[in-house]
């Protein structure tokens, strides 16, 4: 662990520590949901990339905004975004928090700022950069989180935001999470030269942080947010995580792209909350049995969220021609 | 009335949403100091300042991009696209994420916001800026597409688009940036999905979009001197599309003619003709036809792109044939 100012930052780290948990709880059960046949279509984990998305959005008010990816469901809960919307939204039922109409890749909660997962790789960038214009050109000090995989830094898209981005000095950061796999291919193979290289050269201050080290990224991320809201934005981030998973949750025979022992590395020696709860014993903030008994609620939560949803009902067919124009109930009557 | 061009009657209606909503800004590539290679901008930066007239890169996908963010967290962008032909470099950000956002948000976020940009070949500017690409977004549920055909309609689609909280395609025709028209000094709205019947008739009704109605106005007159009654209509928007307008029409003339300058296949003009042999079969007395521009991209020389889009003199044979029951036994 980073070196913490260790003041009355206890709370502020449990709750990390909690949102951390509550992120790979979510996905363990999402993935045994998938796995049972219980939800529909295809999903992507987050688990092992936690430290990444609670450093972060910790960092931010509820009114800074973020995008979000297909590997999405732990930008949505680092957010603030509850479990029973979100498993209501995984199966497609009313109560989720796109009335089912969006499902794991399309989450988007606009209440804690979550401008919405994108399941085009890097489709998000001209949104996050668009939000960031929006703040300058309103007067408004909010800033916007840009996430996205170190795959989507091959889009040109990147490119000519961040060259925006720069020209106007918009507070937006854009958190490259560079999990080694750009899907089923190694990132070494398609991407020339270093990420944060990519960002510099429009003037971009970058860093490379430890994405493991949940303090490291919230430390990182406050400095960047404070300095972004008084217009010395943008900034680039690029976090050094790794997926458990597959690339999406049927991806399961990966050896002709990623060794077992490699895997076995990470989840061994480098998981996030492993170590986050070390620290916080070590430094006599939080017992075992605390982080246990903090474990052991969450997935008596998760579990009654994963109950809710399954009995919950989908959204009545009529609803399958809402929400395409706001001014029209029915677009196809 | 006084007579204004559609590139002031444009840009007239941009400068009144400004003053009225100052979350209205334009975004695109030399829409500032340049006003656009139309100079249908020309002032509004003096007026407006370089915060809310903004030039961009030659980047198409990243400022489309860029808008829709920007639309979804509380202002209203107009996209200035310099030619219609670009659509293809957003069609991601436009279709993919613009389109698809209030839907897939179960209606919790809106994109409000605009794309203005042109259409119409014959100005000698081969394949790559002559397209009339409208049907290609037409086709995609969450866009509504406004096709003027004139200043007057110009000025009162786009107020009307600018107000409206999903993202509407505009297509002005770019050889009628000159044209003149009356328009009113006062302020006034078109609203969406409610054609204009130029002309009354009875003998065929003549369906023409944008660029169009004026050729279909032209062949009505044509066809006047032959004794022959046309009515013209103008459907403003094709999406939404007034259909009540253009079926009560072809149940009242039994012949319709639908002339769109996107290229015939696969179009608009296919697209209203079904809707029209569906919904008043029994009322047609020929079946409706097609007018759009050639299946081919459009080229570059004078004497081969003139004959690929529809001409008044072409509308008026097509109707002749249709009048003599020529059309009928063609299969």
């Amino acid at each position: 662990m980073s070196p913490a100012k260790k003041t009355s930052n206890t709370e502020d780290y449990l709750r990390m520590y909690r949102q951390m948990v509550r992120i790979r709880t979510f996905e363990d059960n999402a993935n045994q949901l998938y796995l049972s046949a219980k939800m529909p279509g295809l999903t992507h984990m987050y688990s092992g990339e936690e430290a990444v998305a609670v450093g972060i959005c910790e960092a931010l008010e509820v009114t800074d905004k973020i995008t979000s990816t297909h590997r999405g469901h732990g930008h949505c809960v680092a957010k603030g975004a509850a479990f029973k919307e979100m498993f209501c939204e995984l199966l497609g039922k009313e109560e989720g928090y796109c009335r089912g109409k969006g499902g794991s890749m399309h989450i988007a909660d606009q209440s804690n700022g979550n401008l919405g997962a994108n399941a085009i790789v890097g489709g998000s960038m001209g949104i996050a950069t668009g939000s960031a214009f929006t703040a300058k050109l309103l007067g408004r000090d909010d800033v916007t989180v840009c996430f996205f995989g170190d795959g989507a830094t091959a889009q040109g898209l990147m490119y000519e935001v961040m060259n925006m981005a720069a020209l106007w000095k918009l507070p937006v950061i854009y958190a490259c999470e560079n999990n080694g796999y750009s899907e089923y291919t190694a990132t070494d193979e398609i991407a020339a030269g270093s990420i944060p290289a990519r960002a510099e050269a429009f003037g971009i201050e970058a860093h490379s942080v430890n994405g493991q080290d949940v303090l490291a990224v919230n430390q990182l991320t406050q400095d960047l947010v404070a300095r972004a809201r008084k217009g010395e934005g943008p900034f680039f981030m690029e976090l050094m995580t790794y997926r458990y998973h597959g690339h999406h949750v049927g991806d399961i025979n990966r050896e002709y792209y990623r060794r077992k022992d490699e895997e076995r590395d990470w989840k061994d020696n480098k998981d996030p909350i492993t170590l986050f709860g070390a620290y916080l014993t070590k430094e006599g903030i939080a017992t075992k049995e605390n982080l246990a008994e903090m474990q052991a609620a969450i997935e008596a939560d998760a579990a009654a969220a994963v109950e809710y949803a399954l009995a919950a009902k989908y959204p009545d067919t009529s609803e399958v021609d809402m929400h395409v124009f706001t001014d029209v109930k029915h677009a196809l009557a | 009335m006084r007579n204004i061009t559609l590139s002031q009657a444009v840009n007239e209606a941009l400068a009144e949403e400004m003053r009225r909503d100052e979350t209205v800004f334009i975004i695109g590539e030399d829409v500032a100091e340049a006003g656009t290679p139309f100079k249908v901008l020309s002032g509004l930066v003096e007026e407006f300042g370089t915060d809310r007239v903004v030039d961009t890169p030659i980047a198409e996908p990243g400022f489309m991009g860029l808008a829709v963010g920007a639309a979804m967290t509380g202002t209203r962008p107009v996209v200035d696209l310099m030619f219609g032909d670009f659509i293809y470099l957003i069609m991601d950000q436009l279709c993919n994420q613009a389109a698809k956002t209030h839907y897939m948000s179960g209606g919790k976020l809106n994109v409000p916001l605009v794309v203005r940009t042109n259409l119409g070949a014959t100005r000698r500017s081969a394949a790559q800026h002559s397209q009339s690409l409208h049907a290609l977004v037409a086709h995609i549920p969450g866009l509504k597409v406004a096709l003027p055909s004139s200043a007057y309609e110009a000025k009162g689609l786009m107020k009307t688009a600018i107000r409206d909280d999903n993202p509407v395609v505009i297509f002005e025709d770019k050889l009628m940036y000159n044209d003149k028209a009356p328009v009113p000094e006062e302020e006034y709205l078109i609203p969406f999905g409610q054609a204009n019947v130029l002309r009354e008739g009875s003998d065929i009704t003549l369906i023409g979009t944008s660029s169009m109605v004026q050729v279909c106005q032209q062949a009505a007159e044509l066809l006047a001197s032959e004794g022959v009654s046309a009515e013209v209509i103008d459907p403003r928007t094709i999406v939404p599309l007034d259909e009540e307008t253009l079926l009560k029409s072809a149940k009242k003339t039994s012949r319709v003619i639908v002339v769109d300058e996107g290229h015939q296949s696969f179009g608009i003009t296919g697209e209203i003709a079904s809707r029209i042999n569906e919904k008043a079969f029994y009322h047609l007395d020929a079946p409706v036809l097609r007018m759009g521009a050639m299946d081919v991209p459009v080229p570059f020389s004078p004497a081969l792109e003139d004959i690929t889009v529809p001409t008044p003199e072409g509308v008026a044979a097509s109707a002749r044939k249709l009048m003599s029951g020529e059309m009928i036994h063609a299969a």
